[in-house]
Parts: C-alpha cells; structure tokens; sequence
C-alpha cells in the first residue's frame, strides 16, 4: 500500500507500535497504567522533598503487576521476554528514572544475582518475596574509590570455620537503606577468581545502610552506602555459581540493557512536554510551535527519539534469540542515555523559564539523567567498551 | 456462577475517529481499536463476583477479525474464555442485529446466571444493545448499575438517577449492564497477560449461531448514516472582563443555556 490514511500520532511518528506484538502492547500499557495511578501524581513531590515515602507500597503495586525480575523464569517471576521488559523499563522511566532504577536493581542486580549464581535454597528463599515486592534488593558493587575499576575492590570475605566474615563499605546503593536483602561482592582472595559475591539479609549484625544526602539527581530514589563491619555470615551465604568479576559484570549487562530503553522513556516524556507547550505557549501572537527554530527543536527530538527507540526495541529482538555481547549494549547505553539527556536540554529550551520548574517533567528528567549517564558504566568506559569491540585494543588496561 | 460478558471492540478516542466514505459505516480500518472502555468495568464486575463466589466468566463479541484483540484483553484481565462471532455479512450491522446475533450465541453457549454488558459502547454510545438483548433472551434486565452484589439466586443493583437512587433486585438469570462508577477496571497483570495466550477463543460464523445473512448487516439494519461532517473547529469563547458585573454575566450565560 502506497498511501497510508491513518492518523500521524506525535508520538510515535514511524508508527513502531506497528511491530510490537499485542502482547507487547498490553504489558507497555499496563505499565503506563500503573505509572499514572500511582507514580505521576506523585513523583515531582517525592523528587522536591528528596524522599520515597511510599517505597514499600509502591513496590508491592509494582510486583502485584509483575514488573519485579519480570524477565526471569520461575520462581513467581512472570517470565517475560527482553523486549517485554525494555518496554517496561521505558514507561518507568517515562515516569521517573528514580523509579526505574528501583525496578532495575530489584529485577536486573539482585534478583538475577540470585536466580542466575544462586543456589536452589538462595532462590527459594528470596525470589517469590521479591517477585512480589514482599521483600526489596539491593546490589553492593562500586565502592567510594573503585567505581569504573571494580577489581580493585577492599571490601573483603574472610573464611572463619564454615563462616564468612565480610569487611568493607559500598557506596552509592541504590535501594540500600530499604532493603531485606544486599547482594554484596567481596574479596576472597581465592585463587582463580576472588571475587565471590554474599547474600546478605541486612538485618544480619554489623551490617548498616545509611542514607546519601545531598543529591540532585534520582530524588525520588533512595541511595545509600553500605557499611559491613565484621557481618558474620554462614557457609551457605556465598553465591556458588560464579567466581570473579564476570559474576556482577553480568548483572550489570542485564541492567544495562533495561536502561537502553529507560532513557527513550525519559527523553519522549520530555519531547510530549515541549510539543505541547509548544502548541500552547503563544509569542508575538501565535503559538511558538508555528516557529522554525521550535520546529527544528521538535523534529530533531522526535528525530533522536525514533532512532534510539529503533536501537532499544533492536537490541531487544536480538536479546530475545541470539543473545547480547557487552559491547552491543554498550552501543545502546552509550547513544541512548546521551542522546535522552540533550532532548530534556532542547526540550527544557522549548519550555523557557518553565523548563527549569518542577511543575512539568523536563528538569526533573535531565536532572536524573545526570545520574544515568554515569550509573552502570561511565560514557568513559561505554567508549572504550565499544573501542576495544572495534579494534580488539583494551585501552583501559 | 456463570456470567457472560458482551463487550465491544471500537476505534480509540485517542485517533482521529472517522467514518467510511464508501458506505458511512465507521472506519474501524484506518484507526487502532480497542476494548470498548465501558465495556471494562463490565468484565471487572463479571470478575469480581466470580473471584468472590467461583464460577467462569465468557466473554462474547461480535465484530470483523481485529475484535478479536477485545476478547484478549478480557482475557488477559482474568476471564476464562472468549467467542467471537465474526462473519462478513455483519458489516453495518445496527443494534437490533448486534442484540440478535449476541442472543443467538449466548443461547448457544448454554446455560447461564447472569450477562453482563456495559452501559454503551464508546464510538456508537446507543446504549440500547443491553435492553434488547435481554428481551431476546427472556431475562429480567436491571439496567446502569453503579453497585451490585449477588446472594441466594439474586441479583441487586443500585442505580443511580439525578433526583435519588434506587436499589433493584431482580431472580437469576438475569442481565445487567453496568455503568463507570461500579468499579475501577484492573490491567492486566503480566502472569494475566501470559495466561492469556493458553485461554480458548471460539471464532463462529453467522450460520453457527443460526442467523441468516438476510437478518444482519447494512442492507437489514432499521437505521441509517445518511451523511456525516467533522465537528466545525471550536470558536473563540466569550472573555468576560470583571467590571463589578461579572458574576451577573456568567449566571446570566448559564441560565440562557439551562445549565442553572
């Protein structure tokens, strides 16, 4: 068919919805259903005050959906596929990055640590809980000097009998300070691999989460640091079913991969503001949507929105049957959160002094896309992923 | 229990809904359809009494192939199966065939306690289906329900009206059609949209259900689009600047127009 009729939604110019499955569409609107019950009202006040009052609550709503380690099998999980989840993981972040990065850490960080590493009691014990939001997760990786390079890591295991005795301080946990259950990797100084990772219920002696203040970014998200000072554990709380670094590396590629789509979420919530307050906004007596430069503005947004978007729902195909290297997300993170973060500075433009208020959505996302950018691997370290991929070269080694 | 739900698949409000040059039908081509909203808080209802005291839901639609993502969506919400009476000789069909086709099928599926409807479909909004169907079937019909609760072989329903409200109760099986103040529809959950896919879906033709071709359709239907014009564009309102009279002029623009 050489003409087509139908009506040029915005939105979704290039008509992608067109190769979705209508299953896909259901799970893409019932998570936008969710998130403008009980997310939208309220996320601009969580993110002024700084707070999450309600993360408990929300994140049995979020599990009662499905939306908690969604894309794992078994163990009350739903069992969805990658692009199921990176459809989920847009209108999350359509909503708030803060309270994607919940869903992330909860499904992609700690629930697959357990359910890809862990034994069949680990599994047992903790995923139905978390599936359901009943208990939450979080992830203790980076440390306050080891960020980009996590082998050098200090926090560290000591064997003690059949015990554990873990060390150590992580920063910058997502989810800490309101967690039942932290997957921390330590140093055992094992042969052959000596990072192991722990599964520790934080309400294990020696263990604290006090909470990072002074953050501009990701408000409506709680971050922490973790502090274990002699938290003796038992035998049976190592993960036994990996060694080294490629352990949280994996982790990490699976949440990566849920932020490739994320940011497109960020970036279309704040290319909507500004078509619309473009439409509405009148200047010398007429709307400014009507002027070249706002419709440079709003095609070039809406441009870099399809693109990344057609990159996100790419990398998902292939996650779904061939299976993802590091590297080709790495392309998607790289472009994808970059390109999220200049459509809320364009956008922010569009919308004038208005764009810096929190009374529409578009400061708030580049505010949190500060965080994004940097979180799961440094554009820094994307690059050089993507460099090594391409010439074979570690420069970073 | 045994409840069948009658749901509509219609075009979404959100496009740009239109109807068909070549015989005014409505395009239901051109733009995405979806589960008719209302039809929603009927499945919802249909859920709730059966999560309550047991039983299966079924839902029916009539409608060209695409209907048949109506049916899922119920489905996907947590109804047990669906048919779908779908035939090319239903094209521009009216209410009183949709009643009669819908009759034919449910009177197919066998015995049943209860049929819920919702109010009106969203795109033709005639809101008669409900009455005529029931009257095909020989049931009690208790109509705009915004509560309802089922205890020993009845049915009681409020229904709300602009001076007070009445509360009606009627023996099973019964239909009732339900308005949007009785519940708030749920989404479907990913387990809900999982389950969905190993669901039954019956597809029927007209001959299945026993109707003939002749009864169904434009050619048969009582009513007609003789023509049909987009909404002229909305016109510049009326600003009112407060010189001391401007609350006179306000009431004084209600009352000309009854609104008070």
């Amino acid at each position: 068919m050489l003409t087509n009729t139908s009506w040029a939604n915005p939105l979704d110019l290039v008509d992608i919805t067109s190769v979705l499955t209508p299953e896909e569409r259901q799970v893409r609107d019932s998570v936008r259903a969710v998130c403008a019950k009980s997310i939208d009202p309220y996320v601009a006040g969580w993110f002024e005050s700084g707070e999450l009052p309600v993360a408990r609550e929300l994140t049995r709503e979020l599990g009662a959906v499905g939306l908690l380690g969604m894309h794992l099998e078994g163990y009350g999980c739903a069992g969805m596929s990658a692009v199921d989840y990176g459809l989920a993981c847009l209108e999350l972040e359509a909503s708030d990055s803060g309270i994607r990065s919940l869903v992330s850490v909860q499904g992609s960080l700690a629930m697959f640590a357990i359910w890809a590493y862990g034994s069949e009691e680990q599994k047992q014990e903790w995923l139905p809980r978390m599936a359901a939001g009943e208990a939450i997760g979080c992830f203790g990786l980076t440390e306050p000097d080891f960020g980009s390079d996590p082998g050098g890591m200090r926090t560290t295991a000591r064997r003690d009998g059949d015990d554990w005795v873990l060390n150590g301080t992580k920063m910058w946990i997502t989810n800490g300070s309101i967690a039942d259950v932290a997957v921390v990797w330590a140093q055992t100084g094992e042969a052959g691999g000596g990072i192991r990772g722990f599964v520790v219920p934080t309400d294990s002696h020696g263990f604290s989460a006090p909470l990072i203040h002074h953050k501009l970014s990701l408000r409506a998200s709680i971050t922490s640091e973790l502090v274990l000072e002699e938290v003796r554990l038992p035998g049976s709380a190592i993960l036994p079913g990996v060694r080294g670094l490629k352990g949280p590396l994996g982790c990490l590629s699976e949440a990566r991969y849920g932020i490739v789509w994320g940011a497109m979420g960020a970036a279309r919530s704040a290319f909507q503001t500004a078509l619309e307050y473009a439409g509405q906004r009148i200047q010398f007596d007429r709307p400014i949507s009507g002027f070249q430069l706002t419709q440079q503005k709003l095609a070039w947004m809406n441009q870099e929105l399809t693109n990344g978007t057609l990159l996100a729902l790419h990398l998902g195909r292939l996650k779904d049957t061939k299976g993802l290297r590091p590297d080709q997300v790495s392309v998607g993170k790289l472009n994808n959160v970059s390109k999220a973060i200049e459509i809320c500075r364009v956008a922010r433009t569009v919308l004038g002094a208005n764009g810096i208020s929190l009374e529409f959505p578009v400061i708030r996302h580049a505010n949190n896309l500060e965080s994004v950018l940097t979180y799961e691997g440094t554009v820094e370290m994307h690059t050089l992923i993507v460099g090594q991929a391409l010439t074979g070269q570690a420069a970073f080694r | 229990m045994n409840i069948v739900v009658c749901v509509k698949h219609v075009p979404d409000a959100q496009g740009d809904r239109t109807f068909r040059e070549s015989d005014n039908t409505t395009d239901r081509a051109n733009v995405d359809g979806l589960l008719s909203e209302l039809d929603e808080y009927a499945v919802e209802t249909a859920l709730q009494l059966v999560e309550a005291d047991g039983g299966e839901v079924t839902v029916v639609t009539m409608g060209p192939d695409q209907a048949s993502d109506a049916i899922k969506k119920a489905l996907q919400m947590g109804a047990d199966k669906g048919v779908h009476i779908c035939d090319d000789a239903l094209h521009g069909s009216d209410a009183v065939a949709t009643s009669l086709v819908l009759a034919k099928a449910i009177e197919k599926l066998g015995p049943v306690d209860l049929v819920v409807t919702g109010m009106a479909s969203t795109d033709g909004t005639m809101g008669v289906v409900p009455a005529m169907l029931a009257e095909r079937l020989g049931l009690p019909q208790v109509t705009f329900a915004s509560e309802i609760s089922v205890a020993d072989g009845a049915v009681t329903i409020r229904r709300d009206g602009d001076a007070g409200s009445q509360t009606i109760r009627s023996g099973l099986p019964a239909l009732v059609s339900v308005t949007d103040q009785i519940n708030e529809p749920r989404y479907p959950s990913f387990k809900g949209i999982m389950a969905a896919k190993k669901k039954p879906v019956e597809s029927w033709t007209l001959a299945d259900v026993g109707v003939g071709p002749d009864e169904v359709g434009l050619g048969a239907a009582w009513t007609t689009v003789s023509s049909f014009a987009a909404r002229p564009p909305r016109g510049a309102g009326t600003i009112v600047s407060d010189d001391g009279t401007g609350a006179d002029q306000l009431v004084a623009f209600l009352s000309e127009r009854k609104f008070v």
